[in-house]
């Protein structure tokens, strides 16, 4: 699947765009806004940079919960757009596209990432999940199962983001304690208020995982 | 409902009150023993929330689908003078556009006394975010190019976006004028305040200030239309589809029946999705010009300037009492701001000082001002926070003018009658005792007040610390002051009442479905209903499915909102299981030749009385299995008790302070409830969860900012600028204490509201937490760290 990829098409997810670059991009779309197809990281900042036009689009390869979809995009969608309108996985939110409040939350090889801050094309050539990829077929990971368990949800809007974090958290630090959990779900509102169930759940997914 | 008129939430708030004929069936008796409700059952709809199946209005994707995005108005206050899309509508991907000058742009919006005061698309944007154009394109990222290209020319008004620039002489009137007072002050009196302050010994007078909030539901403002043909079909994030149903024909001109709107999974509304707003109407309009579905959902910058807001309100607060604590007289005085459109800036502001306390000499005096800023709209118990913020903190600093402890003061004070309501009813039932007792009990509340320990950290507050060691160190420790505070509340609504119709259906092979109307906003409706008919047919929860929240297949009934979603819903539900079970002991008992009214339903079988007597499965009633359904219908009776009926809370926390940051944390946090009966007991601790961190949010981070100085812009148009509580900045495992009174009256279910009540006293208890750490209230929300440092220097 990932031999799919060009072997020039270098993601510069870790070199990061600049939050501000990203805006003039995708924000409210000044036309004739510019995105670099291959998303040149800081680093090779002085490489001649190929540029192209915002509507024009390009080819990827998304590995997505295992599966490959190879579909054009436009350099500037964000990998948030891409999974829910073009690949019908709604399960990550969108509640400011900004990255301001983590209903978008998906996991770029294991690790949390807001959806909406991350273009198509810097994804390609990373494994994503989704929420829908926590499934085994019908049945509740054991993060789902714990988030139902304490009832960690009211709205259950920005609970997909939430399970990501707190999936995400466990991959890295499997007995979290009360204040890493704080500082994993950090970046995730929940405006329900919901958050001591969303602790207690952590915990609780904590325990289903170590089995 | 009058779509141009803002949901008025107070209306039917006393609907219990109002004089009902008979109904047909005479009232169940109350529940005793239940097998059901009250148990701590995970929500029924768990699966689809956690598992991202849930398909809430902004998943639905439709074959065709066009993105519409709206250009609004930059200014606070302005005439737009032209308007040229010409190069918008040339873009690629751009399918249709609207400005001003629009069929349909003309629609009324914005209900006066006069009739409307704005139109869909109106040329004078009397705030910033107003609607100027809209634009529907085959992506999102096309259509807010096209936004970009259309031209606007604006004529800049002078505005007004605070209370003194409002009312400053000079000021431009927002609407018609004269001034920008909305209308006369409302004034309640009773008693003669002049001689309760005589008779007082003590006197404390205080003025306080809370920020404007703004509601911030994580699912945005929007929808999806779709035509066919003469129908509408509208799938929109609400608290109630069928007031959205009503607004939709009254703009578009549509008969109800030919306008269906869809929401059964909803991403949160506090009062913000009470019914929808112009962005369903332009989707509307745009999928007719284009012949093809439109999604249109706001962006989170504009539901920041544009959908609604809690008014910030300034209140001052005069109290006197005796010696022992006895409140001879309350003087409450409060002005706010609704914004641009909305009167109701103060409303629901006076209810604590009115009906909390015992207490014969009232009078509260709430003024309205119009100002250049987003209207006012219904958020989480309108008004009542802000009361209690005011008036909490006033009778905290009235304790200690007593030297009397906070809690024995407002137990000193404790009232059985609602003296705000007309002839002064006694409530069904008051709680409010047992949350200041039993409240206070779970806190340790006498142990952590003893003299000696306040101001200082206790054993608790060190464990915390050292749990955050993270963030803390030795150094902090020395600048941390501990304190602890209280305060209590209480909801206006809360009772439930008409309209509500259920229908339940009993399937062939005895499982149930429940049809409702109403939403589930997150606060586990669906699962307190589905328990209710597992209550009465002894249906297992796993075998019941509930459809709800769509015009085109369930009944009518109002918003959710108002904490009167289980008191409305729950009594109706009831009687439509009732209904089917009547049936099915009437078809049972001509198949047994028994009288039914020997018969019960045990474990899925219909049983006579006595041992030996007869027996027969559910699935053997013969009609039953003819027929395929059994079928119930239940109607929300008006109550005809004559009682007040409301919910109470008495909350305390513990928090730290940092005299040197000025960093507020709150360690430790009780919210003792009553609202009547505990329909499930883990959803009911939730929702005070909820309550509390939203209560953190007003006491400590949130506060709309507008640009007084220069443009009258909102400064706060994001979650960095405009701080939802996170995590890290609410108590990490508050403690709800559910007082149940076993109330037999309030209605058939028992049960009161509960979302909207346990927010109330929620920020104000943070509020005196602080005060007791550093020996000095702070008047104005939020408590920010800067606040807190002038606090202390004003105080040294
Ligand atoms: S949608 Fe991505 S952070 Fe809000
Ligand atoms: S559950 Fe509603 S925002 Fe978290």
């Amino acid at each position: 699947m990932a031999s799919s990829h060009d072997s020039d098409h270098k993601c510069a997810c870790a070199g990061g765009l600049s939050r501000r670059g990203f805006l003039t991009s995708v924000g409210t779309g000044a036309i004739g806004a510019v995105a670099t197809a291959h998303m040149a990281s800081a680093a090779t900042a002085d490489a001649p940079v190929e540029t192209i036009d915002a509507g024009a689009h390009v080819t990827v390869a998304l590995l997505v919960n295992g599966t490959t979809h190879r579909l054009a995009v436009e350099p500037r969608w964000s990998l948030l757009f891409v999974l829910r309108e073009r690949l019908g996985l709604t399960g990550a939110k969108a509640g400011c596209e900004r990255g301001e409040c983590g209903a978008c939350t998906v996991l770029v090889d294991g690790e949390t990432r807001y959806a909406c801050m991350t273009l198509a094309v810097e994804a390609e050539g990373h494994e994503i999940t989704t929420i829908e990829g926590l499934m085994h077929g019908e049945e509740l990971g054991p993060v789902q199962r714990a988030f139902v368990e304490h009832d960690a949800m009211q709205c259950g809007y920005c609970t997909p983001g939430q399970v990501m974090a707190v999936e995400g958290l466990l991959r890295t630090t499997p007995s979290p304690t009360l204040d890493q959990i704080r500082e994993g779900v950090s970046g995730n509102l929940c405006r329900c208020g919901t958050y001591a169930h969303i602790f207690q759940a952590a915990e609780r997914a904590a325990e289903l995982k170590r089995g | 409902m009058n779509p141009y008129d803002e949901f008025d939430l107070e209306a039917g708030l006393d609907a219990a009150i109002a004089a009902a004929a008979e109904p047909d069936v005479p009232a169940p008796p109350p529940w005793r023993e239940t097998r059901v409700v009250g148990k701590p059952l995970p929500r029924i709809d768990a699966y689809e929330r956690v598992s991202g199946t849930a398909v809430y209005a902004s998943d639905v994707i439709l074959a065709g689908m066009l993105h519409a995005a709206v250009l609004r108005c930059p200014h606070a206050h302005a005439r737009v003078t032209r308007v040229d899309a010409t190069r918008a509508r040339r873009m690629p991907g751009v399918r249709a556009v609207l400005t001003p000058d629009s069929p349909g742009a003309d629609i009324p919006w914005y209900g006066g006394q006069k009739g409307p005061l704005s139109r869909l698309l109106d040329r004078h944007c009397r705030f910033q975010g107003e609607e100027v154009a809209a634009v529907a394109a085959d992506t999102p990222y096309q259509a807010h190019d096209a936004l970009a290209a259309i031209t606007v020319e604006y004529e800049v008004l002078p505005f007004a976006v605070s209370i003194d620039a409002a009312l400053d002489k000079n000021a431009t009137p927002v609407l018609d004028g004269p001034g920008n007072r909305a209308g006369d002050p409302r004034v309640v009196e009773r008693g003669d305040i002049a001689s309760g302050f005589a008779a007082a010994d003590v006197v404390v007078e205080e003025t306080y200030s809370t920020a404007t909030e703004i509601h911030v539901p994580i699912e945005l403002h929007g929808c999806v239309a779709k035509w066919d043909g003469p129908s509408l079909t509208v799938w929109d994030s609400l608290q109630g589809v069928f007031p959205a149903q009503a607004t939709l024909a009254r703009a578009l001109g549509l008969p109800i029946a030919r306008v269906r709107v869809i929401g059964p999974y909803m991403g949160g509304g506090f009062g913000a999705k009470l019914d929808t707003g112009k962005y369903a109407v332009i989707a509307a309009l745009l999928a007719r010009e284009t012949g093809r579905p439109v999604r249109l959902f706001m962006t989170r910058e504009d539901t920041i300037t544009s959908i609604g807001n809690r008014p910030g309100v300034k209140s001052t607060v005069k109290i006197g009492a005796t010696r022992d604590g006895t409140l001879t007289a309350i003087e409450f005085r409060c002005i706010g701001s609704g914004g641009a459109y909305s009167a109701g800036g103060t409303g629901g502001v006076d209810w604590q000082p009115l009906d909390l306390y015992r207490c014969p000499n009232v009078r509260t005096v709430s003024e309205n001002v119009f100002m250049n800023a987003g209207p006012e709209r219904p958020f989480r118990a309108p008004g009542h926070p802000q009361g209690a913020w005011a008036l909490e903190q006033a009778l905290d600093t009235l304790a200690s003018r007593l030297n009397m402890d906070p809690v024995a003061l407002r137990l000193q004070n404790f009232t059985e009658v609602s003296q705000a309501r007309p002839g002064q009813p006694r409530y069904s039932t008051t709680g409010l005792r047992e949350c200041l007792t039993e409240g206070a009990r779970t806190f340790g509340w006498d142990d952590a007040r003893k003299a000696g320990q306040r101001g200082a950290l206790t054993a608790s507050a060190r464990g915390a610390e050292r749990g955050g060691a993270v963030r803390g160190g030795a150094e902090r420790h020395a600048a941390e002051r501990r304190g602890v505070g209280m305060a209590a509340g209480m909801w206006r609504g809360g009772a439930g009442g008409p309209p509500s119709t259920i229908i339940v259906r009993l399937l062939a092979d005895g499982s149930a479905n429940l049809n409702m109307g109403a939403s589930d906003l997150g606060t586990g409706t669906k699962t307190v209903m589905a328990m209710v008919v597992a209550e009465e047919l002894g249906v297992p929860l796993e075998r019941i499915s509930v459809e709800h929240a769509d015009t085109g297949t369930t009944q009518y009934t109002g918003p959710s909102g108002g904490s009167k979603t289980v008191p409305t819903e729950a009594p109706a539900v009831r009687a439509a299981a009732l209904a089917v079970k009547r049936e099915l002991l009437a078809l049972a008992g001509a198949q047994l030749q028994v009288d039914p009214a020997t018969l019960s339903i045990e474990q899925g079988a219909i049983v006579g009385a006595g041992e030996g007597g007869p027996r027969l499965k559910v699935t053997e009633v013969q009609a039953l299995r003819r027929r395929g359904v059994l079928v119930g219908v239940g109607i929300r009776e008006p109550d005809t008790h004559g009682l007040a009926v409301n919910p109470f809370g008495a909350h305390f926390a513990e928090v730290s302070v940092n005299t040197r940051t000025g960093e507020v944390r709150v360690l430790r946090y009780v919210a003792a409830q009553e609202s009547g009966r505990v329909m499930n007991l883990l959803t009911y601790r939730n929702q005070v969860v909820g309550a509390v961190t939203q209560g953190a949010g007003l006491a400590l981070t949130e506060e709309r900012v507008l640009d007084e100085v220069h443009r009258g812009r909102v400064l706060t148009r994001n979650l960095y600028e405009y701080k939802v509580p996170t995590a890290l900045d609410v108590p990490p495992a508050p403690e709800c204490v559910a007082i149940d009174p076993h109330d037999e009256v309030c209605n058939t279910a028992g049960a009161k509201g509960l979302g909207e009540p346990a927010l109330i006293p929620s920020a104000a208890a943070i509020a005196n937490a602080v005060a007791d750490a550093i020996g000095v209230h702070i008047v104005d929300s939020p408590i920010t760290p800067a606040r807190v440092l002038e606090a202390l220097a004003r105080r040294s």
